[in-house]
């Protein structure tokens, strides 16, 4: 007779064995375990199957409890900030089974309801905001602690984010410079997020976040004088444009290959761990980078080395020309945040407001319980990738135009800070003029620069130059004696 | 407590290990760890030379930690970190998931912010998963960042071939690494040279790739007391010449080294004295100790386990072409790894990797090329 060493408890029975269940183990779903029809007791329970198995309510202990539960409450809860936390889900029902699943790879309880947790739940994750698209706050908003200096200190920084963008984008068209990426739609990212961290904060940026740098007090000049590659370069001219870098600034230089930042931020947030410093370390990535293996890795180490790392992605619809529905299938990124233990939000990334408090309060989560936070912002990109796309071949230029014009994130916080009265017209043109003029300064200034001096070619390659490289530049010197009209005219020897 | 106990595989103290293993403090010195690696002050197996090298540098330096699969419970997959956990604790010793691309990513991004990691592989061939970070975050970073991010990582494992562990395990990666400007690549062969530049590559602030080798793992060496000193260093870059000779040079590295010293006792015999050359650095190459002995005994032959094309014998015949051409007497040989992924049957991967007749074959023919006959035997 098989038995299986199943021991089969009658409804009513209290439960043999109970233990403390942690945060992560109360969250396991119930392994469903098939018993043998045969086995004695088996009859007193319900069958099981895949039609005909009635929907039981085990308290929260499946998703589909969860979900009616969520739907139900849609309507009559305002939409407070609902965040995927680590709190424990409530205690199992009685008439569960009570066996204690000791499984190294889960502690649970059993159940003998065949289900399946569906692949994605029924209500999407609600998106955190304060501000409507008209730059007004929803009546249950509670709005952070923001005076009139700071508030127009970010909305400078977006103006003058914006107005770069778009002149520098225009210089590439001209031939000024190589490569441009712009960061329209994401000046709320860049910029509210950038002032809800503190400049001893490591930031670890894709490449869509020079408002981070400019926040904490990169130039015009230096932007102009990265992208030119000339001598004032800080990364020595030899860096694509946009690669930007400050270590004064805590901004590691920004390297291309997608995601790679993910786990170097665990590890520079490791450093700081063990140094005990209060700050934390920021990563950011896009919709896309969420497909690498390396935003696996990082959220996994993340949250088994317990660091302080603050995970902010981009969602803005577009990898290139590949729309979200084509990147993953799961309910954007925040949910995966969940599949690794990690805290999460779903932040409004057009509106200022909504990002600064939840980045602030992340901060303040990843730094005193040193543990990583995980925020999808959502946004749209409203420029191309880059200069080397044009994304009207992929999509609708009606769609770009609303986006960019309708739900600009700039113009929706000037109409709260014009509100509060902070702003008015007078300082609009005035700050719009002034950061054009200094953009173009600037531009016109890093195209008159000389180029970085030839030993920079070969310097930097190891901490020390080797021989090999002291030869080779020797050698070239000596090309460059015989042969002058061969070498160029703008890099100084 | 039921997983508390974790299984330990290996060695006389598994049983003593698994019962005293729990969070009560109970674990064994690292003292206690050490089995029979020593037998008098003066002989040292590689394993052994690693591990002092690796706990030297560690009591040294707070900054210096491991992170890799199995480093620290596990005592480390080969061993070479035995003992480290129980000395050092878990936040210098991190057992890591199975995430080449994430540890090695984590590591890079801690050496950034002034760390130094030692990155272990459990062999180079599962560091092909993380090469992007191997080489676009760590070698490049300190040029592409104008020099303002250093990267003072060590990455280290087995390389090359071992024994019936076939295609995937077995490839050799000294060609790959040593063509990459920002990396040095390094390639011990006995405990001294081990103990010497994993030391030398620990302190350095540029990223090191450590290729060691599994089946030297285990080799016993006599060192002196020079070696022993916890100051001892190697210069990198530098290669050895373990054994003087006049009428043919020979270079290799890592196990090949010693296949080339016994062929070189067997060439003495039949009268061909052989200059055998540990070359310990892959990059930088130490092109002057090649050329200068090249110059010496007019022949050269380099051998390695890995494959011919664009190998590091390649890159050693260029280099004794363009510098030392005209001393040269006979057409350079090279002695490779068969261009075959390596199989698996005992007999097949025997003859897939160099042997000791090979080399001895390889050097007479270059020694009977010349226009000037030196008299065999």
């Amino acid at each position: 007779m098989a038995t299986r060493g199943l021991r089969v408890l009658a409804k009513s029975s209290t439960p043999l064995l109970r233990r403390t269940l942690s945060n992560s183990i109360s969250e396991t779903r119930p392994c469903a375990r098939i018993l043998d029809a045969e086995c004695s007791g088996a009859a007193a329970l319900p069958a099981r199957g895949s039609c005909g198995v009635p929907a039981r309510s085990y308290g929260s202990a499946t998703n589909r409890t969860a979900d009616t539960e969520l739907s139900k409450n849609w309507s009559k809860t305002p939409p407070a900030a609902r965040r995927l936390s680590g709190e424990p889900e409530k205690a199992f029902s009685d008439d569960e089974d009570h066996e204690i699943l000791d499984y190294p790879g889960a502690k649970t309880n059993f159940t003998h309801e065949m289900t399946f947790i569906p692949e994605t739940a029924a209500e999407p994750v609600p998106c955190f905001r304060l501000l409507n698209d008209f730059g007004q706050p929803l009546p249950w908003a509670k709005l952070p602690q923001m005076d009139a200096e700071l508030a127009t200190k970010i909305y400078r920084n977006m103006v003058n984010l914006q107005t770069m963008d778009a002149i520098f984008y225009e210089a590439q068209r001209q031939g000024r410079f190589s490569f441009y990426l712009t960061t329209h739609g994401e000046e709320a990212i860049n910029i509210a997020s950038a002032a809800a961290l503190s400049p001893q904060d490591v930031v670890f940026t894709q490449y869509r976040e020079p408002g981070i740098l400019m926040w904490r007090g990169f130039t015009m000049q230096d932007f102009a004088d990265q992208c030119f590659g000339n001598a004032a370069d800080l990364g020595k001219g030899r860096q694509m444009p946009v690669h930007y870098g400050s270590r004064e600034l805590n901004c590691p230089t920004l390297s291309s290959p997608i995601a790679t930042q993910l786990p170097q931020a665990v590890g520079a947030a490791y450093g700081l761990k063990m140094s005990r410093k209060d700050a934390c370390s920021v990563a950011y990535f896009g919709d896309g980078a969420s497909s690498e293996g390396d935003f696996h890795a990082a959220l996994n180490f993340a949250a088994i080395l317990e660091t302080p790392t603050i995970f902010i992605c981009r969602n803005n619809g577009w990898a290139i020309s590949t729309p979200t529905n084509d990147q993953f299938r799961s309910d954007g990124i925040v949910v995966k945040g969940r599949g690794y233990g990690i805290r999460s939000i779903r932040v409004d990334g057009m509106d200022t407001l909504a990002l600064y408090c939840a980045v602030k309060e992340a901060r303040k989560i990843a730094i005193e319980e040193s543990r990583p936070v995980l925020i999808e912002a959502l946004s749209y990109r409203v420029g191309h990738h880059s200069t080397s796309d044009d994304s009207s071949k992929y999509r609708k230029k009606a769609e770009i135009e609303h986006w960019k014009l309708v739900r600009d994130p700039v113009n929706r916080f000037k109409k709260w800070i014009e509100a509060q009265g902070w702003w008015d017209a007078k300082s609009e043109k005035a700050i719009r003029s002034e950061a054009r003029s200094s953009v173009i300064a600037a531009m016109n200034k890093a195209g008159q620069k000389q180029k970085p001096e030839l030993s920079n070619l070969f310097t930097d390659v190891y901490d020390s130059l080797p021989s090999n490289l002291r030869e080779q530049e020797l050698q070239l010197r000596d090309v460059i004696a015989k042969y002058p009209r061969g070498y160029p005219t703008d890099v100084p020897l | 407590m039921l997983g508390a106990i974790r299984r330990r595989v290996g060695g006389p103290q598994s049983l003593l290990n698994t019962v005293l293993k729990c969070k009560s403090g109970l674990e064994p010195t690292a003292a206690a760890w050490t089995s029979g690696g020593r037998r008098n002050a003066s002989e040292m197996t590689v394993r052994d030379a690693l591990n002092s090298a690796i706990d030297e540098e560690m009591a040294a330096d707070s900054k210096v930690f491991i992170i890799g699969e199995e480093v620290g419970e596990y005592q480390g997959a080969y061993k070479v970190t035995k003992g480290l956990l129980q000395k050092f604790g878990p936040d210098r010793v991190l057992d890591t998931p199975i995430t080449e691309a994430g540890f090695t990513g984590i590591g890079v991004g801690s050496a950034f912010y002034g760390l130094k990691p030692i990155v272990e592989f459990m062999t180079f061939n599962f560091a092909m998963q993380a090469i992007d970070h191997i080489i676009n975050s760590a070698a490049k970073t300190h040029y592409m960042s104008g020099g303002k991010i250093e990267v003072p990582i060590v990455f280290r494992g087995p390389n090359g071939a071992a024994a019936g562990v076939a295609a995937q395990h077995s490839q050799c990666f000294a060609a790959w690494y040593g063509a990459c400007p920002g990396l040095k690549v390094l390639a011990p062969y006995n405990a001294e040279d081990a103990r010497g530049l994993l030391k030398a590559a620990i302190r350095d602030p540029d990223p090191v790739v450590f290729l060691e080798n599994e089946l030297m793992y285990g080799e016993t060496f006599t060192v002196s007391d020079e070696v022993l000193d916890p100051s001892f260093t190697l210069p990198i870059g530098k290669a050895k010449v373990e054994r003087q000779g006049t009428d043919l040079t020979m270079t290799a590295f890592s196990k090949m080294v010693g296949t080339c010293l016994k062929a070189a006792e067997e060439l003495a015999k039949e009268g061909i004295s052989v200059e055998v050359i540990n070359l310990r650095s892959i990059r930088p190459l130490d092109r002057a100790t090649i050329n200068a002995s090249v110059r010496k005994t007019s022949r050269l032959l380099t051998v390695e386990e890995g494959w011919p094309q664009h190998g590091v014998g390649a890159e050693i015949c260029a280099s004794v072409v363009e510098q030392s051409f005209e001393y040269l007497d006979a057409p350079i040989e090279r002695i490779c790894g068969a261009d075959v992924p390596m199989p698996y049957a005992a007999n097949l991967e025997r003859l897939a990797v160099p042997q000791l007749e090979d080399i001895i074959r390889a050097a007479k023919r270059v020694c009977y090329r010349s226009t000037q006959q030196r008299a065999a035997a």
